[in-house]
């Protein structure tokens, strides 16, 4: 492989590299103060949303699209993690290896298959479920996306 | 000739000190390790620094030449300077915290997007020596540690307690986290082809014919398709346009940095332009041939030349072509952003789903049959 270091150096490294990013904003931060004069002012304390006051809190609940697409990333992101250990020795085992990794490609890909059937990939938010206007061949897109 | 970025610091120490009369040996080995390693670290910090600030000129030079203005061009030669006065000028800005937001959350979340744009660097080698520390599982540590700054953004966009934050946090949630199994797939078409991790070892494989033996044409129709996904995902992950919904201003004001003002938006600021460096220095590695330039190595005119340099020569091209490579591909960053219109959430999703995604797998099966058939 070339290394020359042993491996303990490199995770020190990462573990350096980390300590001095968080250095490098708290620093930041602290010179600023010496020079920054901070005013404090009720109106510029307030969230900003367009100069209107807020009306209520944003720790709200928001659209079920966002919470779909993560579950369907989970499946995949995981699908990949496992394919890296085996595409690094693939060579070396041969085509039984790529035969076996195969199956369990085809399985994520019949799942992706589902998913893109079912709707589960559209983009659909609370407010395009109300209106029934986009017809498509197999009901609109809310009604395929029903099932998931 | 030295194996390491650590071994060239402590030869450059150790010269140093032999000029004053002191002996570098007789220095405990863990204190010059540390001091080599502190070294390094300080240099990439700014070096980051230093391209973050540049390409902040730059993405102002280029917008300005393409619609056919000046950009800034009054504070020193061609507007240079203008980055060390706009570094001023932030550094005395107020610090503005709202008051119902979550403060802990708040302040955190800068630091752990520095975190995850900064990490990375760790492994990207700039020439066969010149690399912080070759790590065998280098690319699959720099994707996973970018995702770093996924959990930042949506603590940012939740701590503000904004409504444009939250919003601006939760699609760049849902677009990172996509856009990482597109960019997933392609690395896992080099490593294929490559078997092997390591960032050195994948741009060492690289070596040869001119730019043919680069990854874009030795795998050829795979990972030719497969640089497109990277680069577009990475493109994605850095939140640049087309794809910067998640602060698409004539929504949702500014987005997830809505709240954020002075320094710690600088933070963020900073954080994108190093992602899209280690998307841009990435892509390079893995597809376009890393520190390997791209003209031929063996000059034939009439008879052969072989033209070989020296440890130090060589490190310094391989550097120059390792950043010229990366530069442009950041450049065509800029260019797509006052080329093309911003896309919708659902099209963003579209893409990725059912174009990447499918694209990225069919890739890695075409590579594979590649790697066992040749």
């Amino acid at each position: 492989m070339g290394s020359s270091e042993p491996l303990q150096y490199g995770f020190a490294n990462i573990l350096l590299f980390l300590a001095a990013a968080v250095g490098f904003v708290v620093f930041n931060l602290t010179l600023g103060s010496f020079f920054r004069r901070d005013r404090f002012d009720p109106e510029k304390m307030k969230v900003y949303e367009c100069g209107e006051p807020a009306i209520g809190s944003s720790w709200i609940r928001y659209s079920i699209a966002f919470y779909r697409l993560a579950l369907v990333f989970l499946v995949f992101d995981v699908e990949v993690v496992f394919l890296f250990p085996v595409v690094v020795v693939l060579k070396r085992l041969g085509w039984l290896a790529f035969g076996e990794i195969m199956v369990f490609v085809v399985v994520l890909v019949v799942a992706l298959i589902y998913a893109w059937r079912f709707g589960c990939l559209e983009w659909i938010t609370a407010g395009m479920e109300k209106d029934s206007g986009r017809s498509e061949p197999g009901g609109t897109v809310a009604d395929r996306a029903r099932p998931c | 000739m030295p194996g390491t970025l650590t071994d060239i610091i402590n030869f450059v120490i150790q010269t140093a000190l032999a000029l004053v009369g002191l002996d570098y040996a007789r220095v405990p080995e863990m204190l010059r390790i540390g001091a080599a390693m502190l070294i390094a670290c300080a240099a990439m910090l700014g070096y980051v620094a230093v391209v973050a600030l540049f390409f902040g000129w730059a993405e102002r030079r280029v917008a300005g030449r393409m619609q056919a203005r000046q950009g800034p061009n009054i504070v020193g030669p061609f507007g240079l300077l203008q980055l060390i006065a706009d570094a001023v000028k932030i550094l005395v800005k107020e610090d503005i915290i709202p008051q119902t937001a979550h403060r802990f959350l708040f302040r955190l979340a800068p630091i752990l997007v520095f975190m995850g744009a900064f990490a990375p660097f760790v492994v990207l080698p700039f020439s066969e020596t010149l690399v912080v520390s070759n790590l065998s599982l280098g690319v699959y540590y720099a994707l996973s540690f970018a995702a770093l700054e996924v959990v930042g953004v949506i603590m940012a966009g939740w701590a503000s307690n904004n409504k444009w934050s939250l919003y601006g946090g939760m699609r760049l949630a849902a677009q990172m986290m996509s856009y990482e199994i597109p960019m997933g797939l392609a690395v896992l078409t080099v490593a294929v082809l490559s078997g092997h991790l390591n960032l050195r070892t994948i741009v060492l494989d690289q070596q040869g014919h001119w730019i043919f033996s680069w990854n874009i044409f030795r795998g050829f129709p795979w990972a030719f398709l497969g640089m497109f996904a990277f680069y577009l995902a990475g493109l994605a992950g850095s939140k640049r346009t087309p794809f910067d919904l998640p602060e698409a201003e004539s929504e949702i004001v500014a987005g997830y940095h809505t709240e954020y003002s002075g320094m710690r938006f600088v933070i963020f600021y900073l954080s994108e332009y190093a992602t899209m460096y280690v998307v841009s220095a990435l892509t390079a590695v893995l597809f376009l041939g890393g520190w390997h330039a791209p003209i031929p190595r063996v000059l034939a005119w009439g008879g052969e030349v072989h033209w070989e340099a020296g440890p130090v020569l060589s490190a310094l091209i391989g550097m120059a072509n390792m950043i010229g490579k990366s530069f442009f591909l950041m450049f065509v960053m800029l260019w797509f952003r006052w080329t093309y219109p911003r896309v919708r959430v659902d099209q963003i999703v579209y893409l990725c789903m059912k174009v990447l995604v499918p694209l990225g797998i069919i890739c890695l099966i075409g590579a594979s049959v590649w790697a066992l058939v040749l």
